[in-house]
């Protein structure tokens, strides 16, 4: 009996670690894995035509945040990293910013709909989402360049006489970015204002709340939740983007997605590349941290 | 004090066209509970959003003291609304919840606090102020509704059937609960339910509303004695219908004569000329069984049903109508006819009521 019992359990213990199996690999050589080799290389020397030797070295930590001059050996902040560094946060902070100030009416206007016509807007809102990365940067690239759609639009109703230089700047970065990941801000937003029940934005006029009122104390505080998984959705990828501030910027206005693959490539130095890699991880981690932390102070302030 | 004329809500247009309310006018009184009863889709929650300012109406008038409510936004209009499913904010505590009000008039600090644990104790919620609204039972946050619709001290507070959702005896209790706090606070309350019982008990005056438009105002009491209407008699309490002829009719008082040939007295409400063929109404409580030889028609019991304090005697009268007597159980009468025996049915002369066409 008690063998018995001792058997079966054995038996499921082993198959409930049958079924972990799948996960388990996946984890362990398709998330773990990668990233501990990241963390190995950053800690080697760099290979005289890339690649790695195998010596271990902080040399490319070193280089992460300092220069040395190669004439007088004095030793600075590394200020080509470090611009980068602030261009890619403040770029992917304005982005956010954008996407929550354009997403924002954008699920408010879909959840208000109809419900059979929601499906519709939706759509409209995924359809980019489902082309081609670098068919749609090369699509927002086509209306802002100098004699592209909204100069030639511009100056055809006399406007302005020279076409505005918007390609190549950070702010052509930022429009990019923003009709990339928009939908990723409209999602969430629209799941958690979908659930809001609106017979609480009446209580709030019924209240004598004013619109501004309404927003600010009834619906911002019961959307907080999509408004902060927007967020994050929409400004991890934004630090970490590559294409569109390779394609907007035109190779001049660099963020660390580009600087890393500098590294790999013309650089031929992976073990700095590999350090940045780590350090953008790092930056990622600290923005949750702060998220996780003033979502959760919220809603334990509120029980 | 409010004052709705001709008010009339369409939805759709051409052949879809609704009309949700349909030339409706009532004048509602300083400090009276007014009830708008009737079936659902008849539009009473209609005509208490236009009041709140939810709903524009297509056509007529609301004023409130002379002024002309429908100029101001929901949120300018002294009116306050305890919604069906109390639409509590649910990331603000009790405190918060009644306390939203005031502070969005901008009332001081102190005055808050005060008012805000004057309306706890109004509605006996007090030592639960910092609780989550998730956190309290349904009948708690019907009262922290209602506190929160009464704290602003609103002219008229609108009650959307608020007490639905509760179960029977805690709707009892709210029943006797919202009757005590129209007193005390002096407040016009407009209430809407389709409970007719509700609406009997609580209210001052009652309109019954039907397809979009009133069709009967008055106090409980001449509602269910006197219904003007097949479809009042019909939707409060039970009633018998028979066809009837009238004989003579003066002023209220009517000779009617029914399917057996018997003539009796009758009230009206309607001018009606000799010899118009119509229905008169009688409640089953106002009826009697007797032997057959003493009936105002005669017939055969068909059906007796028990209910404990009374009985419903079914009678199949001659001229084919299904007749329903309650009988209340303490006469020997009540055991001593059997089924399918034959029996006479009769009711006091001027009790019936001759109805509207």
């Amino acid at each position: 009996m008690n063998d018995l019992a001792r058997t079966r359990e054995r038996r499921e213990s082993r198959n409930r670690w049958l079924l972990l199996t799948p996960a388990l690999v996946i984890l362990i050589f398709a998330a773990s894995g990668p990233l501990l080799i990241t963390l190995v290389y950053s800690f080697l020397t760099a290979g005289d035509y890339g690649g790695i030797k195998w010596d271990f070295s902080t040399d490319a930590w070193f280089n992460v945040f300092f220069q040395r001059d190669i004439f007088d050996d004095t030793l600075s902040f590394a200020d080509a990293h470090l611009s980068i560094f602030w261009r890619s946060v403040k770029l992917s902070l304005l982005t956010t910013l954008g996407a929550i100030v354009l997403g924002f009416p954008t699920a408010y206007f879909i959840a208000t709909r109809p419900k059979h016509h929601r499906d519709f807007w939706m759509l409209l809102i995924m359809i980019p989402f489902w082309t081609n990365l670098l068919i749609r940067t090369f699509a927002v690239m086509e209306l802002i360049r100098n004699e592209g759609t909204l100069n030639t639009l511009l100056m055809a109703i006399s406007v302005i006489d020279a076409p505005l230089q918007i390609l190549f700047s950070e702010t052509a970065i930022i429009i990019g970015m923003l009709y990339v990941y928009l939908p990723l801000m409209v999602l969430p937003l629209y799941a958690s204002m979908e659930r809001l029940d609106f017979s609480l934005i009446e209580a709030g006029y019924d209240l004598y709340a004013s619109r501004l009122a309404v927003l600010r104390r009834i619906i911002l505080p019961l959307v907080k939740p999509g408004l902060i998984a927007g967020s994050i959705l929409v400004f991890v990828p934004s630090l970490g983007a590559y294409v569109t501030p390779r394609v907007m910027g035109g190779g001049k206005q660099l963020m660390l997605g580009n600087l890393i693959e500098l590294q790999f490539g013309q650089g031929r130095n992976w073990p700095l590349g590999a350090a940045l890699s780590i350090t953008l991880l790092a930056i990622v981690m600290v923005a949750l941290l702060f998220y996780v932390r003033v979502a959760g102070r919220e809603r334990g302030g509120h029980g | 004090m409010i004052e709705i004329s001709g008010v009339s809500k369409a939805y759709g247009a051409g052949k879809a066209r609704v009309m949700a309310l349909n030339d409706v006018s009532v004048s509602i009184a300083q400090n009276e509970f007014f009830t708008l009863l009737g079936p659902s889709g008849c539009g009473k929650t209609t005509l208490l959003r236009v009041i709140a300012g939810f709903v524009d109406p297509t056509e007529g008038t609301v004023t409130m003291d002379d002024d002309n409510l429908l100029a101001l936004p929901p949120h300018r209009r002294p009116v306050n609304t305890v919604f069906q499913n109390y639409a509590l904010f649910p990331h603000l505590t009790v405190r918060q919840n009644i306390a939203f009000g005031l502070e969005m008039l901008g009332k001081p600090k102190a005055e808050i606090t005060e008012t805000v644990e004057e309306m706890m104790v109004l509605v006996q919620m007090d030592g639960m102020a910092d609780r989550q609204t998730s956190q309290i039972s349904g009948g708690q946050q019907q009262r922290v509704a209602l506190a929160r619709a009464l704290a602003p001290k609103p002219k008229v507070l609108l009650l959307d059937e608020p007490l639905s959702a509760l179960d029977f005896k805690l709707r009892k209790s709210m029943q006797i609960e919202l009757k005590r706090l129209q007193t005390e606070t002096g407040i016009t309350f407009i209430f809407v339910t389709h409970d007719q019982e509700e609406a009997l008990t609580m209210s001052d005056r009652i309109a019954v509303m039907h397809a979009g438009s009133i069709r009967q105002i008055g106090p409980p009491r001449e509602i269910y004695d006197q219904p003007a209407e097949r479809f009042v008699a019909d939707f409060i309490g039970d009633t018998n219908f028979l066809p009837v002829k009238i004989i003579t009719a003066q002023g209220s008082e009517a000779q009617v004569e029914l399917g057996s040939g018997k003539r009796i007295a009758a009230r009206v409400n309607k001018e009606h000329s000799d010899g118009d063929a119509t229905t008169l109404a009688v409640r089953p409580e106002h009826a009697r069984v007797v032997p057959e030889a003493d009936g105002l028609m005669t017939g055969r019991l068909c059906n007796l049903v028990y209910f404990g304090t009374d009985t419903h005697y079914h009678v199949d009268l001659d001229d084919g109508i299904r007749f329903v007597v309650r009988v209340q159980n303490n006469t020997d009468m009540a055991r001593s006819a059997a089924q399918g025996d034959r029996i006479g049915v009769t009711f006091p002369a001027g009790i019936g009521q001759v109805l509207r066409d």
